[in-house]
């Protein structure tokens, strides 16, 4: 059978084209392979080679993250140790806000647990209001032992909510230093925009409050401390598996200042239902011992966000407590002025002391009246005489021949006008009249009659009572004026070593110790045989002192003052400036009193209660003496 | 007795492929090592897996000692069992997880494309087999339907992955038997001109999966948190890897399904990239033994069978490894002998099984 054998031959060789053909096509499809695994390979080397330290880098971030441990604020103690702000650890509950729909039904819920009062509410929603920040916010602080378990026992039901012990800033001395202490409170946006605009945002991760007034507010840096590190692991989760690296935080500094906050209690009592300020300063060294602002507030309502019915009876009450009088309060000087119009006089060379005048009672100036306090007039006075006795007219005359630039200049010197550069912010630059800032405010040319005004520290002389003091301190200490500090010095937590805020003279006065001499011995005259020598009689120390009377409103020419006619807020504010021991001062004061009537009457006693206090240690007797009691429970603590 | 155990032996390895087991088997073990690491020790797993191995070398065992010629009789019944429960899936599946895959048997519920991954290519070689004396075109033209029908099936399921995995097995099928290059490079530029068309078939999830592989940190958190965090994973373990049960990523659960279809992220995490070179040569040498394998076969269908068998192999190998290192869209293909799981494992011993049985039956069996 031909036909089969050559079908054969044709399959047989098919059969070998065909097993050739497959072989060609197989090691084709294994060169491809062999292509597709060196892309493979090269893909692998590319990641594991190539790109490995990035890669790694987000391996390391996946797992590692790096939670702040926010320090330990900086404590704030009183010359004596009295401590006026410290920490203390409670447990608050809070909520994460972010992640609830309905607040109002959680916290309703949560309140069948532990007590959230309306007050808790109110504040809570300003918080929420407030806070730009992610993360949990208190809804209710200082859980009690009892709320604590009660709640924990249903925490499953409130996964938002939780409990922790955080640190609190607290006031023990309230309202009595809370114009110098001031307060902190949660970072606002604000704050936080500045922080990172000063690269300070990374050691405030993890820190809630930040210091808003006082020193709290001036001295943040030092009191915040720096914020530790811990490097946790985390899963996919965000579950903290182990802890990699500890790094403690650093607490913060703490201050401990010149006040004295048993005189500062002497002072803020001595007001008595007034509105007022004391500024009590050591003239060698600058130090203030004592800064009172009266009325002042609670700084504890601060810390957890105030609730708005708080805020809103401190910010319209009247008698403006959160206004710090004593720093950026500003009045006129009255008759405490005197004695530096005095100075100029001598300083200047246009009076002696022996020079005097002959007081009618006024003093008439382009056409105008002045008219002095005392009707007919104080007959001869002299320089000593004007001091003693307050006299006006001599002012008067004295303004008119001084002119205005003269009293500007000099008055400038002694700082009346300029900031004294204490170390709390918000200070206050008062009101230095002169030409340039009359042409500055009014667009007006000065009068020469304006000038008459103000020889008596009234007119346009406005000054805080820190510039006051300030200006005395600097007279008692013959006219070396140091800037005057609040803090005394600053510890180091950890190591205790003490930095002191070295006294700094700002300048030395260019004046004749014997013109000093002479102003001096007036202002001791003046307690003891003129106008303060009633409040300072029996003293058991030689001081020295000046009283004035600030005219409130400007009274109509021809009216005559009489107290009992004004409305309160329009009676005049008393004021005294004082330092003793006379002969080598160490406390300054200024006093000022408002719509008290005469400083002579409402000023002077409470400046000898207070020197009283410094001086001899005698506490006025019927005030119980809430700072001793602070102070053991400070030792004790 | 020494006779006795000898016999027993020599019946027992008869149609096994040293060569070809010891390879399965160092690959068994790399995956048993690499799953005691990824489930962070969890010996219950491991057991599991162990037992689904043990069951997998039985069933290759038992294909080895199938002859081919066997094969072929049951290749398109097989074929149509296959075909018949796709449509039944089709029409009373189950769903889970968004798609009908599994049909519900009553003593057991059973995935029959995971049976169309070996029944394909064994029909379509039966069926280029049958018709080996003159192949015209219409000839590919039948077999691509075969192999279409069933692909459109598990297409619509939809599962992907496998629809592609059984598309290439078939392509390799019909490349193999000879498809003219014309009619290749005639379809390659269709399927460039269809692919938008192609495009528009695709499932939403289907679509963000490529998109997402071109641009994974569009929805890092999303569909590229599979592909960025396995790249993290692989990258992060350099040269020579962080050390065995050392990886944080996967330690740390960063890596998704990190037992099953990513556990080669877990591997080059903690291997590195000399691990990869070594874990990718040991599969390379599984290919090219199958390939032998296939060169040297007797039969046009055993021919095309085990050069499919083996050119898949490489498919879920390369697709699955792309897919872990960021080359390849996020498709649920398993690395083969590595990845956790007792199906895939099976399948791919099943196919391990019948290259065996070529490669030992050939002179056995005369054409």
């Amino acid at each position: 059978m031909p036909e089969l054998s050559i079908n054969l031959g044709v399959e047989i060789r098919n059969a070998e084209l065909e097993t050739h053909h497959f072989k060609v096509r197989l090691s084709l499809a294994f060169g491809f392979a062999a292509l597709l695994s060196a892309l493979l390979l090269a893909r692998f080397a590319y990641l594991q080679v190539v790109r490995h330290e990035d890669l790694q880098t987000l391996a390391e971030a996946n797992r590692i993250s790096v939670v702040p441990v926010a320090p330990n604020r900086g404590i704030i103690t009183d010359r004596n140790g009295v401590v006026l702000a410290h920490n203390y650890s409670a447990y608050t509950l809070e909520i994460q806000p972010r992640e609830i729909e309905d607040i109002d039904g959680l916290i309703d819920r949560v309140s069948t647990l532990v007590e959230i009062g309306p007050r808790d509410r109110r504040r809570f929603k300003r918080l929420m209001e407030e806070s730009k920040r992610v993360g949990s916010l208190p809804i209710r602080t200082r859980l009690s032992d009892e709320e604590i378990a009660r709640f924990a026992a249903h925490h499953y039901r409130f996964p938002e909510v939780e409990i922790n012990a955080r640190l609190f800033r607290q006031y023990p001395q309230g309202e009595l230093l809370s114009h110098v202490v001031g307060y902190i409170s949660r970072i606002n946006q604000r704050e936080l925009d500045r922080l990172e605009a000063n690269d300070d945002a990374a050691n405030y991760r993890g820190t809630d409050y930040i210091g808003k007034t006082g020193l709290e507010q001036r001295y943040e840096r030092l009191l915040h401390g720096s914020t530790g590190i811990e490097e946790v692991e985390v899963d996919s989760g965000g579950r903290a598996v182990r802890t990699l690296s500890h790094t403690p935080p650093v607490s913060g500094h703490n201050l401990v200042l010149n006040i004295d906050a048993g005189l500062q209690e002497v002072a803020y009592n001595a007001i008595g239902g007034r509105r007022g300020a004391v500024v009590a300063i050591d003239p060698t060294t600058g130090g203030v011992l004592a800064f009172v602002s009266k009325p002042g507030f609670d700084p504890n309502l601060f810390v957890d966000g105030i609730d708005p019915l708080n805020w809103n009876e401190l910010n319209n009450s009247p008698d403006r407590p959160l206004l710090n009088r004593a720093l950026s309060g500003t009045y006129p000087p009255g008759s405490t002025f005197k004695p530096f119009m005095a100075l100029a006089a001598l300083s200047l060379g246009r009076r002696t002391p022996e020079q005097a005048i002959q007081d009618p009672g006024f003093f008439s100036f382009g056409g105008r009246v002045y008219h002095d306090d005392k009707v007919g007039g104080h007959g001869v006075v002299d320089l000593y005489k004007s001091i003693v006795e307050s006299c006006d007219t001599y002012y008067y005359v004295l303004a008119n021949d001084l002119g205005i630039d003269a009293i500007s200049r000099f008055m400038g010197s002694i700082g009346f006008g300029s900031r004294t550069g204490i170390d709390l912010a918000g200070e206050a630059l008062g009101v230095l009249p002169s030409r340039e800032w009359k042409q500055r405010r009014f667009k007006e040319k000065w009068y020469p009659g304006e000038t008459i005004s103000i020889g008596i520290g009234q007119g346009f002389n406005s000054y805080t009572p820190l510039q006051l003091a300030s200006a005395i301190a600097t007279l008692a200490n013959d006219g070396v004026m140091y800037r005057p500090h609040v803090v005394d010095y600053v510890e180091d937590s950890r190591t205790t070593t003490r930095r002191p805020i070295e006294p700094k003279p700002v300048r030395t006065l260019d004046l004749d110790p014997r013109h000093i001499a002479l102003i001096k011995q007036a202002l001791i005259g003046v307690n003891q045989e003129g106008t303060g020598s009633r409040a300072f009689a029996n003293a058991g120390y030689v001081s020295a002192g000046k009283t004035g009377t600030a005219q409130v409103i400007a009274l109509k020419e021809g009216e005559k003052y009489v107290e009992s006619k004004m409305k309160e807020r329009f009676r005049d504010h008393a004021l005294f400036v004082a330092y003793a021991p006379a002969d080598r001062p160490r406390i300054a004061l200024a006093v000022v009193v408002e719509n008290a009537g005469f400083g002579s009457r409402h000023a002077a006693p409470v400046a000898r209660k207070v020197l009283d206090y410094y001086l001899l240690g005698r506490a006025p007797a019927k005030t119980p003496l809430r700072v001793r009691k602070n102070d053991s429970d400070a030792s004790g603590g | 007795m020494r006779p006795a155990v000898r016999q027993l032996t020599g019946y027992l390895t008869r149609h096994v492929d040293g060569l070809l087991l010891g390879l399965v088997l160092a690959l068994m073990v790399a995956g048993l090592l690499i799953l005691f690491s990824a489930s962070n020790g969890n010996i219950a797993r491991v057991s599991a897996q162990l037992a689904n191995m043990v069951i997998a070398l039985g069933i290759m065992w038992v294909f080895a000692n199938i002859p081919p010629h066997f094969l072929v009789r049951f290749a398109f019944p097989v074929y149509l069992v296959g075909v018949l429960l796709l449509i039944a899936v089709a029409l009373a599946g189950e769903v889970a997880h968004g798609a009908r895959r599994w049909l519900d048997l009553g003593i057991t519920r059973i995935q029959p494309s995971e049976l169309m991954k070996i029944a394909v290519p064994l029909a379509m070689a039966w069926y280029f087999n049958r018709h080996e004396a003159g192949l015209r075109l219409w000839n590919y033209a039948v077999a691509v339907v075969m192999l279409l029908l069933p692909v459109a099936l598990i297409a619509r399921q939809p599962d992907l992955g496998t629809a592609l995995l059984i598309t290439a097995s078939g392509f390799f099928v019909l490349f193999l038997a000879g498809l003219p290059w014309r009619i290749i490079g005639g379809s390659a530029i269709a399927s460039l001109v269809a692919a938008p068309f192609a495009w528009s078939l695709l499932h939403d999830y289907q679509r963000q999966r490529i998109l997402t592989l071109i641009n994974p940190t569009q929805d890092p958190l999303g569909t590229g948190y599979h592909s960025i965090q396995s790249t993290i994973a692989v990258g992060s373990g350099g040269l020579l890897g962080k050390g065995w049960m050392s990886g944080t990523q996967t330690h740390l659960d960063f890596i998704p399904e990190r037992t099953t279809d990513f556990v080669f992220a877990v591997f080059a995490e903690e291997f590195g990239l000399i691990g990869n070179i070594v874990l990718l040569l040991l599969l390379l040498l599984v290919v090219s033994r199958g390939l032998l394998i296939a060169a040297a076969a007797p039969s046009s269908f055993a021919r095309l069978l085990a050069g499919a068998i083996t050119l898949t192999f490489f498919t879920y190998v390369f697709v699955n490894m792309g897919m872990v290192s960021g080359i390849l869209p996020v498709v649920g293909v398993p690395l083969p002998l590595i990845s956790y799981g007792g199906t895939a494992l099976v399948s791919i011993c099943l196919g391990f099984g019948i290259l065996m049985s070529i490669a030992t039956h050939k002179k056995l069996i005369p054409t």
